[in-house]
């Protein structure tokens, strides 16, 4: 990669990113409250995320569909876009972690980097925590291998 | 079930979730990956010399973003976290273990993968938002 597509790449990264967490801060994702009460169905229910994940997958669907299509990405890097099909174990398993965690504070991985952003303590500490489950992920794969 | 009206926010909800997959639709169709926030921090406890800078870049761009909403955009946010420094920490680690062991979380599989219909990550999104409400029927009303 040449020097001024690195510095494309890496700024669009970090443009996006922006952008991203603009997204979530705009659609109230950033506020573990906000994110308990979704996931209240018994109590004061908040219909909220719903209309975020229906909006973000609107346009997904036509990003994607045009994103197949390519062999390229506009920067003429290849397309990374996964295959994969086949249900396992670590898929679900793993997903039912990271649902028990979503529900116990409410915190997901972007929304809990963009709070530490804005200097919220307790976003740090789940991020530390986090950054150490991560960690440990990675530890055990490299028993397995 | 009731719902609470006066938090109910569908407006900024659908025009925040607009901005979401447009953003993820520039990171795939400009850089050609998904944009999986688990992946992308997670590929960094043991980066390789040629994605570090990219991954690093993508990641400041979520740190950083409360600064453009605050002095460019006016924007002004609450967050109420509610949960005490022992449940941070085993959420965290829950969240962190997990969406790596999962291949994803609520951006990769939630946004992307729905978006791709992709049934592994449908499988996922099911999966992990059945089990958040489960977790806070059980803390909220149970325990």
């Amino acid at each position: 990669m040449g020097q001024n597509q690195s510095f494309f790449s890496n700024g669009s990264e970090y443009l996006i990113g922006v952008l991203f967490g603009l997204g979530l801060m705009i659609s109230g994702m950033t506020n573990p409250a906000k994110i308990l009460a979704f996931l209240d169905l018994a109590g004061n229910w908040d219909p909220s995320l719903i209309f975020v994940m229906g909006g973000a997958v609107l346009i997904g669907l036509v990003a994607f569909y045009l994103a197949k299509k390519r062999t390229q990405s506009f920067l003429g890097g290849a397309m990374h876009i996964p295959t994969r099909r086949d249900i396992d174990r670590p898929l679900v398993v793993g997903s039912a972690m990271f649902g028990v965690g979503w529900g116990l504070a409410g915190f997901c991985p972007g929304p809990a980097l963009v709070s530490l952003g804005s200097g919220e303590m307790k976003a740090l500490i789940f991020v530390i925590a986090m950054v150490a489950g991560m960690w440990l992920f990675e530890q055990t794969q490299k028993k397995s291998v | 079930m009731t719902i609470d009206w006066t938090s109910f926010t569908p407006g900024p909800a659908s025009a925040g979730g607009i901005i979401l997959g447009i953003a993820a639709a520039l990171y795939v169709l400009i850089n050609g990956r998904i944009l999986g926030i688990s992946g992308i921090l997670g590929g960094l406890i043991a980066p390789k010399r040629t994605d570090w800078l990219w991954r690093a870049s993508f990641v400041l761009g979520l740190l950083t973003a409360p600064l453009w909403g605050k002095y460019v955009f006016q924007m002004n946010t609450t967050a109420i976290i509610d949960a005490d420094y022992l449940t941070l920490i085993i959420a965290g680690l829950l969240v962190g273990f997990g969406a790596r062991y999962g291949s994803g979380c609520t951006s990769g599989h939630g946004i992307c993968g729905l978006s791709r219909l992709s049934p592994r990550s449908l499988l996922a999104t099911l999966t992990f938002m059945g089990c958040g409400f489960l977790v806070v029927y059980l803390v909220r009303h149970w325990i």
